[in-house]
This record gives structure tokens, C-alpha cells and sequence, in this order.
């Protein structure tokens, strides 16, 4: 392996330092660093963050390699800083079963550019009727701790009890894609003016807060753990702070997008700016954004949902929800709550605590002496335009085309080699 | 002159006075004995219909020949669309055709959007899923203003599913652009959350609202709606929303029974009603063409 010495870089934004990595370890910080032949990269005034970890993204291998490979996924998210992603179960086949998640797995391996943390799926086919072998993936070489049947809501409460009791056997966690699918049938956007006006089926806020509020009581009742994908809904953010002011073994996400975009984006009726659950209010934005700074949501994790451009150049019915982000996600997030997170809130929001929920010990730790050398180097100067033909996603579908956006990922090292540099993947 | 007409809102009062007026003089025409002008000679007008409608398709089909224009139908039944062709590529072989209008009917709410996006021509949008439908609110805006004179100060009641209805989010943007006073009428489950914004009153209340109505417009209400609960049944629909002869009889002299069409006799409306003096429903299919001449010849016009 070779040894790095990383020069003058900021660690969470402190003073420079230079970094000497070894081996997959950071084995020294200070100043002055040198080593035989080690191969030296100019850090001056980047700023050091812990790898970043998403809990939440779709790289639709197996099935729909058209649009996105755990390869050209892993690219994406290594250019994004992160070094470590959970891969939704919604593929085809679902990963239902210890066969399917060990293939994304040994696939995320064999593309070496961020660890893919495979997550099972509740229910067999996603159908929301069976419990599928939990158990079983638990105990396979992809050791899956984060359950979700995401795209789909374990919409039967009985059903979802059960599941939220029976991963506490193996310290799991049933991450929720909160949408009761009664109040959305034909939605296609936020319900409220902007669909009145576009004569566009409305996806009420009620439809995820009354799940959210539901499973939090399953979860208190069993003593289980909830994670809560997307929250997108200020009415949502109270539920979870009474529900965490409860003590309530509740954790929750919520996405760059639902972060900066609102329902006024749907009246050009480009798809590109469909998805699930829908752009919301800019009250709404504004509750997220304060519950992520405030601790309220825990997390942000992308939805990256990359999707071909036969089914976002359509009609916006005819579309699937969804849009790119793990390239764009850190920049979005400095833009919207940088200052009032500091270098530290950001390494906590989108490293250390989505490291804890998925159970990725090799993740989220500050780049420390003898930590492993999984960490990501921004330029906080830079500004980029987002131009979709240049992502290494292979779709196009970012909702950012055209934004300038501040802070550039320049380097990201996963074990000790880097994935990026230059701001550009190594492989 | 704006290039395409997505939404009645496209339409400033300018503008809506001059397709009026210039429709009133396309009606004039239809009484000589040679009803055709050589105005758009030359020109191809595309009728892509993704949805059954021939009383629409018919009315715009008229009013393209009758100012001569090539008219190509271009319907989804029997035709590439049918075999799973994308609206993008649909729109690629039109604009190769040299169209130099599409007149799109869709289910999907924004189609005529995406559509005016691909194609250097002018797009009419003559019905796009729940969204919009302005030729029909121009064409109801004109029967209204033959009838009673003026637009200005009317006020006009729409009753009915307004949460599924084109019709009633056009006629409410257009109306509103040339000052008549629009009531909504509905139940709550059939008014859309956030109808709050729109430029209109609204009423759970038809029997209230008809004694100051100068027209009733009554919209077409599915009965396949009883079964996603937006009301109990047909009959409790008719007996608090329909429009029968005792309910004609609270309105002044002078106002006007409307309805787009088609019909659900015994539904919304009785037969008595529909057929009786006051309503305007026939006049409507006639003015739809006058209305469609004007909007093509007014689109098309300045390109010559
Ligand atoms: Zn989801």
C-alpha cells in the first residue's frame, strides 16, 4: 500500500495539519510530516471531514443497470465525499433474501470506491404481506442491520410491529419510507395550492405524519428501534420531537432536496423535479432545515434515485419519482445550513451519527491517530456548477442542473487509498 | 400575439377580448355561403388526441378547415402512439413534419407543457388531464357574453366536481381575467385543498348561491366517484348539487344554464333543464368552432 502524507489540511476546520496515512490507518498527525516515499497531497486550506456516510441510496443493481451500477453508484458517491453508503432493497430482484444483498455486497467490493452497506428488505417482494429472512441476512457476509422496504410504507401496522420487534434480536433497525397508502393513491405532487392550480393529484402531509406518528408508538410499545427516511414535513418534525422528548428510540433523515426545493419547482411540469415523498412548502423547508441544525432529524441521507432518461422525459404521471444526490449533497447542505452547522454539525449529520444508525464502525470517526483512514478533504473556497452530463452517476436526473453551489469535494479515502483526488475518481 | 395556449391564464384581458371579438367575427362567416377563408393556406394544423374526445377533435378539426388550413388527425388508437411511442418521439416525427400547430388532448395534467418544450410550432392545448382546458372556458366566455351582453360584473356559479375539472380551472382563471365574479360550488370532497388561492368564492351551498347567479355552469360529475368516497351516492349527489326544475325556477329571469358536455342526464343536470330556454349547451358546440378559428387564426396568424 502506498503511504499519503496529506499537507496543511483543516480537520473539521481547526488549524492545518498534515496527516501521514499508512497501512488504511491514519498513523500520525501533526506538522512537518514527512515519510519515504510517500506521496504527498496538497491539502492547503482543505478541510478534513470524516467520510461520509448516507443511509439512503438507490444504485439499482441488480435489474436496472441503465440507469445506475453499484460501479458507476460508487463513483458518484466517492466524488460526493462519502465513503460508505446503504443500498436500498427496491431492486430487481428485491433484496430479499441473504443471495441478493451478499451480491451487492461483493459487487460494492469488487468496485472498491466507497463500502456498500447492503439493506434488506421487511417484506418479501417489497408487498408489504410477509416478513422476509431478516434472520438470514442478519447472519450473511453482508451482515445487514437496516431494514426497508423503501419505495413502498410496511404499511400494515400489525406487520410493522412485528418487524420492529423481531430485528431487536440482532440490534437491526427498520429505517420507514412513511407514506400511508390509502391518502396517496395517484399522488404526484404536494398537496396543497401548487397541485390545485397544476391539476395535479395531491400527496397530503397527513399521509407521512400519521404513519410517523404510528410507528413511534409501535417502536415505544416493543422498545424497538425507528429509523425514518425522508421527512419532509414540518408537521412531521413535531411528531418526532414529541416522540424523542418521550424517549422514544427514533432516529430520522431527511434529504438535500427537501432541504432547498419546494412544490413551486412542479409548475414547469418537469419530472426531473418528481419525487417520493413530494417537494414540499417553503414552511416546510424551513421546519427541516431547523430541525436538522436543531438535532430534531438526526441526519442527511441523499434518496439518491437515479433513473433513466425514458422515464423522466415523459409526462410528469408518466415519470418515476426520484432525483441524483450524492454528488451534490454536501455542497446543498453547506449552502442551506452551513454556517449554523459548522464543519463539526455537517461531520455529524452526514458521517458520525448515520455511521452509528447502520452500525458501520469503520465510519464515521474523526480522522484521529491510529482511526481508519476513511475521510473526504473539501475546498470550502470553491464553487461549481452543477452540469449534469458531468456527474458519474450514469443518469442525468439532478434537480441542480445549471446551480452554482459553494464547497468542492477535492479528495476522498477509503482505507487508506484514495478514491478521489484532484476532485477527480481515481478509477 | 403569444405562441402557444397552455393555460387560460396565457391569456391577458387584452388578449382574451381580441380571440372574443375575432371569433364574433368568425361566426358572421359561418352565415355566408362560403364558409372557408384562405387564411391559413399552407399551414398544417395537428390534432394529437391521446384521449377520446370527438366533439373536441371535430370542433378543432372545423375550425382548421375552415381557414383552410391541412389538417392531419393523429389519434392514439391505431397510429404508433398506441404501440408505445413517447410523447418526446411523437413530438420529434410532428416537428418533422413540419406542423405548425399541435392541438394535444392528454390525460396526464402538463402534457401540452412538455410537448411546447419539443416542437418549434404552436401548441393548443385542448384538454390536458384534470389541469385545463382554455379553448372551452374561451368558448363558454363567449356564449356568456353573446347571451348577456357583457362579462364584466357577471356572476357566474360553477357547481360541481370542480376537483377534477379543466373546465372549471380555465373558465376560473378566464373569467376572473375579464372581471366576472366566479362562485364555486361543490362538496367540500370535491373541491381541491388549497382552492383557497384560486380567484374565486366557494359554497357548500347551490341553493344559496343560485337567487344572485347570472349563470349556472354545471359540471360533469362521474358516478364512479361514489366508490373513492367523494360522496355517498348518486342520488344524495343530485339531490344536494343537481341542477332540477324547482332549482331553475330560484334563478332570475335572465340567467343562463351552461354545461361543457357530454352530459349525465338525471345526474347533474335533469333533461328538463338541459333542454329548456335557458340553457346554452347547444350554442356552445356552435361557438367552440367560431372560438378555435379565432385561437388558430390569432396563434398562427403572425407567422405568415
Ligand atoms: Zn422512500
Amino acid at each position: 500500500m502506498t503511504t499519503y502524507v496529506i499537507k496543511g489540511a483543516r480537520i473539521l476546520g481547526g488549524q492545518k495539519k498534515d496527516l501521514l496515512i499508512r497501512d488504511g490507518v491514519v498513523a500520525e498527525i501533526g506538522t512537518g510530516l514527512s515519510a519515504a516515499g510517500a506521496q504527498v497531497v496538497d491539502a492547503d486550506g482543505l478541510v478534513a471531514l470524516p467520510g461520509l456516510v448516507d443511509l439512503h441510496t438507490h444504485l439499482r443493481e441488480p435489474g436496472r443497470e441503465d440507469a445506475e451500477t453499484v460501479e458507476t453508484g460508487s463513483r458518484s458517491a466517492a466524488l460526493g465525499g462519502y465513503t460508505a453508503v446503504c443500498a436500498m432493497a427496491n431492486t430487481s430482484p428485491v433484496a430479499d433474501t441473504a443471495g441478493v444483498v451478499e451480491q451487492v455486497w461483493r459487487l460494492g467490493r469488487e468496485a472498491g470506491l466507497v463500502d456498500v452497506q447492503p439493506i434488506g428488505a421487511v417484506t418479501v417482494g417489497l408487498a408489504g404481506e410477509q416478513l422476509a429472512e431478516l434472520g438470514a441476512m442478519a447472519d450473511s457476509a453482508a451482515r445487514v442491520r437496516i431494514f426497508s422496504d423503501d419505495g413502498n410504507c410496511v404499511a400494515d401496522p400489525r406487520l410493522m410491529r412485528r418487524a420492529l420487534e423481531y430485528v431487536k434480536a440482532f440490534d437491526g433497525v427498520v429505517a420507514q419510507h412513511a407514506e400511508e397508502p390509502r391518502l396517496t393513491s395517484g399522488a404526484q405532487m404536494h398537496e396543497g395550492e401548487v397541485a390545485a392550480r397544476l391539476g395535479m393529484t395531491g400527496w397530503p402531509a397527513v399521509a407521512e405524519e400519521s404513519i410517523i406518528a404510528r410507528d413511534v408508538l409501535l417502536a415505544e410499545h416493543v422498545g424497538a428501534r425507528l429509523h425514518v427516511c425522508h421527512v419532509s414535513t414540518a408537521g412531521s418534525v413535531e411528531i418526532l420531537r414529541w416522540a424523542k422528548g418521550r424517549g422514544i428510540r427514533v432516529t430520522a433523515e431527511v434529504t438535500p432536496h427537501h432541504l432547498l426545493l419546494t412544490d413551486e419547482r412542479a409548475t414547469s411540469y418537469d419530472p426531473v423535479f418528481k419525487v417520493n415523498p413530494p417537494l414540499r412548502t417553503a414552511t416546510d423547508v424551513a421546519a427541516l432545515r431547523a430541525a436538522l441544525v436543531e438535532g430534531v432529524i438526526d441526519i442527511v441521507a441523499t434518496d439518491h434515485a437515479p433513473h433513466a432518461v425514458e422515464d423522466k422525459e415523459c409526462e410528469w404521471a408518466y415519470a418515476r419519482p426520484g432525483m441524483l444526490g450524492l454528488e451534490t449533497a454536501l455542497s446543498i447542505v453547506l449552502d442551506v445550513v452551513g454556517d449554523e452547522l459548522g464543519w463539526d454539525g455537517i461531520a455529524e449529520r452526514m458521517s458520525r451519527t448515520p455511521a452509528r444508525i447502520a452500525g458501520l464502525t469503520g465510519h464515521g470517526l474523526e480522522p484521529a491517530a491510529g482511526a481508519p483512514a476513511n475521510l473526504t478533504l473539501v475546498d470550502p473556497a470553491a464553487r461549481w456548477t452543477v452540469d449534469p452530463a458531468g456527474l458519474a452517476s450514469r443518469s442525468r436526473n439532478t434537480p441542480y442542473a445549471a446551480m452554482t453551489l459553494p464547497g468542492r469535494v477535492v479528495a476522498t479515502f477509503l482505507h487508506g487509498e484514495p478514491t478521489v483526488l484532484d476532485g477527480k475518481a481515481v478509477k | 400575439m403569444i405562441r402557444h395556449l397552455l393555460s387560460a391564464a396565457d391569456l391577458d384581458a387584452g388578449t382574451a377580448t381580441m380571440v372574443l371579438d375575432t371569433a364574433a367575427e368568425m361566426a358572421a362567416l359561418a352565415d355566408r355561403e362560403v364558409k372557408k377563408l384562405p387564411t391559413l393556406r399552407g399551414r398544417t394544423v395537428v390534432n394529437l388526441f391521446y384521449e377520446d374526445s370527438t366533439r373536441t377533435r371535430i370542433s378543432f378539426e372545423a375550425a382548421a378547415k375552415r381557414l383552410s388550413a391541412d389538417v392531419i388527425n393523429f389519434s392514439a388508437k391505431g397510429s404508433s402512439v398506441s404501440k408505445g411511442e413517447s410523447l418526446k418521439d411523437t413530438a420529434l416525427t410532428l416537428q418533422a413534419m413540419g406542423a405548425d400547430a399541435v392541438v394535444i388532448r392528454h390525460s396526464a395534467s402538463g402534457a401540452p407543457h412538455r410537448l411546447a418544450n419539443w416542437i418549434d410550432g404552436t401548441v393548443v392545448n385542448a384538454g390536458d388531464g384534470t389541469h385545463e382546458h382554455p379553448t372551452q372556458a374561451l368558448l363558454d366566455a363567449y356564449t356568456m357574453r353573446s347571451r348577456l351582453g357583457r362579462l364584466a360584473g357577471l356572476n357566474v356559479a360553477i357547481v360541481g366536481d370542480v376537483l377534477h375539472s379543466r373546465v372549471a380551472r380555465s373558465n376560473v382563471l378566464l373569467l376572473h381575467t375579464l372581471g366576472a365574479k366566479v362562485t364555486l360550488i361543490a362538496p367540500p370532497t370535491l373541491l381541491p385543498v388549497g382552492v383557497d388561492a384560486w380567484p374565486a368564492e366557494t359554497s357548500y351551498h347551490l341553493d344559496s348561491v343560485l337567487p344572485d347567479a347570472d349563470v349556472v355552469m354545471m359540471l360533469r360529475v362521474q358516478r364512479e366517484r361514489m366508490d373513492q368516497a367523494y360522496f355517498p351516492s348518486a342520488r344524495e349527489y343530485s339531490r344536494r348539487y343537481g341542477l332540477d326544475v324547482a332549482r331553475m325556477r330560484r334563478l332570475p329571469e335572465h340567467a343562463i344554464v351552461m354545461h361543457p358536455g357530454p352530459m349525465n342526464r338525471g345526474m347533474e343536470i335533469t333533461p328538463e333543464v338541459a333542454d329548456s330556454p335557458r340553457s346554452t349547451i347547444v350554442e356552445q358546440v356552435a361557438n367552440g368552432v367560431s372560438v378555435r378559428m379565432a385561437v388558430l387564426y390569432l396563434l398562427l396568424g403572425g407567422k405568415a
